[in-house]
């Protein structure tokens, strides 16, 4: 359907999908870390609800997450009508679009590890660097971060595999289109449907390697990390 | 973890027996159903969900039989009957998967037949977007256009066909969104995320006409007719139940079904 050819289709779905990985794995970083730190610290009551709602996407199909986002963006949903005032259009089958589902999608892969690496800084150490003047920002990017580095290593990695790994959500708000919203997974679905195992092996097969290959990195490198949270 | 601890700190014997319960368990799960033989397994191309749903549930309450429904594109049916799909019967969206397996041995030689032809529209949820010409593909202001996957959904090629004929496809392909099947494409459209699409006049018509939002119905000089044909699959060969379901097809009753949701019979 493409003129440009069968290769550069399957390298744009790569490309695709690289850069909703990354995007996606960056702005976890930066919404994940003061919301894991603020659940590994808070007394709050509300430590267990949000805690709750973080954890969802690990035990909901990925059509619950799916039909609410197609609705919710949609032209009549409450995000779809924000976006549409905000002159943006709406979200469904746009990259954007991707990039808030894969948010919320890889959300725990992300939180998970961050708060668990929190969690086991101990308190009085906290407290050491307070005593020294150290105000808490000073104190969290000097003293937290740095001990926590093996939880950024983990939440990095697992985030942006989980991303790369998205099949059902995207299938749902995606509609499948060249260059800007059929990633891999998708691609590869298409080829299964379209019965062209060749390529659905070579893309299929290359995601086995690539999955495998960032778990023993990360199994290798950091096994601390993955092990105590 | 304490499941573990469970088994582990349980005297062997009780372990042993709820494990044994466990299965015995599973095994009625799995296979306790199982069917008798008087029921069959329809794999149905999704456009013509609706219809078959009143067919089957008129064709349970003459026969007695029992007929279970899966929808879905054509091209994903053809992959699983292949691979060994619980199915009796595939009532497909074009007439040449039918004719493969037959050709493969997959399905029983002579028992297909043309039970609908199916009619493309362009379709939009909103009134008035679409007029009685078609115009809007010429002129029109949209984001996106839902069409099925051409590879595999009959309904996409022709609505690809279409475009080609008009001489549109290239201005148009930039907007595509592609629905995995006819009814995801449908459902791009009705939920207003995709303002137009090409769907199939089955999914859009109630009583002979469209229900809702505005439509056209493409010219069946702009592409080749949609001969959906229906199959006995080896599987169901010596299913009474599935005989019988492809001959109340044929019937009479059927046939009025399937023309109240716009088809063409051949």
């Amino acid at each position: 359907m493409s003129p440009s050819g069968v290769e550069s289709i399957e390298f744009g779905a790569i490309r695709l999908t690289l850069e909703l990985a990354g995007l996606t794995t960056v702005l976890l970083l930066l919404l994940g870390t003061p919301l894991a730190w603020w659940l590994a610290r808070t007394r709050s009551a509300l430590k267990g609800p949000v805690g709750a709602v973080v954890a969802l996407p690990l035990v909901l199909p990925p059509s619950v997450l799916g039909f609410y986002l197609l609705v919710a963006m949609g032209p009549h949903g409450p995000l779809g009508k924000l976006t549409q005032a905000l002159g943006l259009g709406t979200l469904p089958f746009t990259f954007p679009g991707l990039v808030v589902a894969s948010v919320l999608y890889s959300m725990p892969f992300v939180v998970q590890p961050l708060q668990n690496a929190f969690s086991a800084i101990p308190e009085r150490l906290l407290e050491a660097s307070a005593t020294l003047r150290a105000g808490p920002l000073d104190t969290f990017f000097n003293v937290a971060v740095p001990l926590a580095r093996p939880g950024f290593l983990t939440a990095t990695v697992l985030g942006f595999a989980h991303t790369v790994g998205e099949f059902g959500v995207v299938l749902m708000i995606g509609g499948n289109i060249p260059d800007k919203t059929r990633v891999v997974s998708v691609q590869i679905y298409d080829h299964v449907e379209a019965l062209e195992y060749a390529q659905a092996h070579w893309l299929a097969g290359g995601m086995l390697l690539f999955s495998f290959l960032v778990l023993l990195a990360l199994y290798t490198l950091n096994p601390g990390g993955v092990r105590r949270p | 973890m304490r499941w573990h601890r469970f088994v582990l700190d349980t005297p062997a014997p009780f372990a042993a027996r709820s494990l044994a319960a466990l299965a015995a368990f599973a095994a009625l799960a799995c296979f306790g159903g199982a069917a008798g033989a008087d029921e069959v397994q329809l794999a149905v191309a999704a456009n013509f969900s609706a219809p078959v749903k009143q067919i089957a549930a008129d064709f349970e309450k003459e026969t007695g039989h029992k007929a279970t429904v899966s929808t879905g594109a054509t091209g994903k049916f053809y992959a699983q009957i292949v691979n060994g799909a619980p199915f009796d019967i595939l009532l497909s969206a074009d007439d040449e998967t039918p004719a493969r397996l037959e050709k493969e041995g997959h399905a029983q030689a002579g028992t297909r037949f043309t039970y609908a032809i199916g009619k493309l529209v362009l379709w939009s949820a909103k009134p008035g977007l679409v007029d009685a010409e078609g115009a809007v593909l010429k002129n029109g202001d949209f984001r996106h256009l839902a069409v099925a996957n051409p590879k595999v959904a009959p309904y996409g090629a022709a609505a690809i066909e279409t475009l080609t004929a008009l001489g549109l496809l290239d201005r148009w392909q930039p907007k595509f969104v592609i629905g995995e099947n006819i009814a995801q494409t449908h459902q791009f459209v009705a939920s207003g995320n995709a303002e137009l699409g090409f769907v199939a006049l089955s999914q859009v018509m109630k009583e002979g006409r469209i229900a809702e939002g505005s439509g056209w119905q493409v010219p069946a000089r702009l592409y080749s007719p949609i001969r959906q044909d229906a199959a006995l699959l080896a599987r169901g060969k010596d299913n009474k139940a599935a005989v019988a379901f492809l001959d109340y097809l044929r019937g009479a009753r059927a046939k009025a079904v399937i023309r109240g949701f716009g088809y063409d019979l051949p």
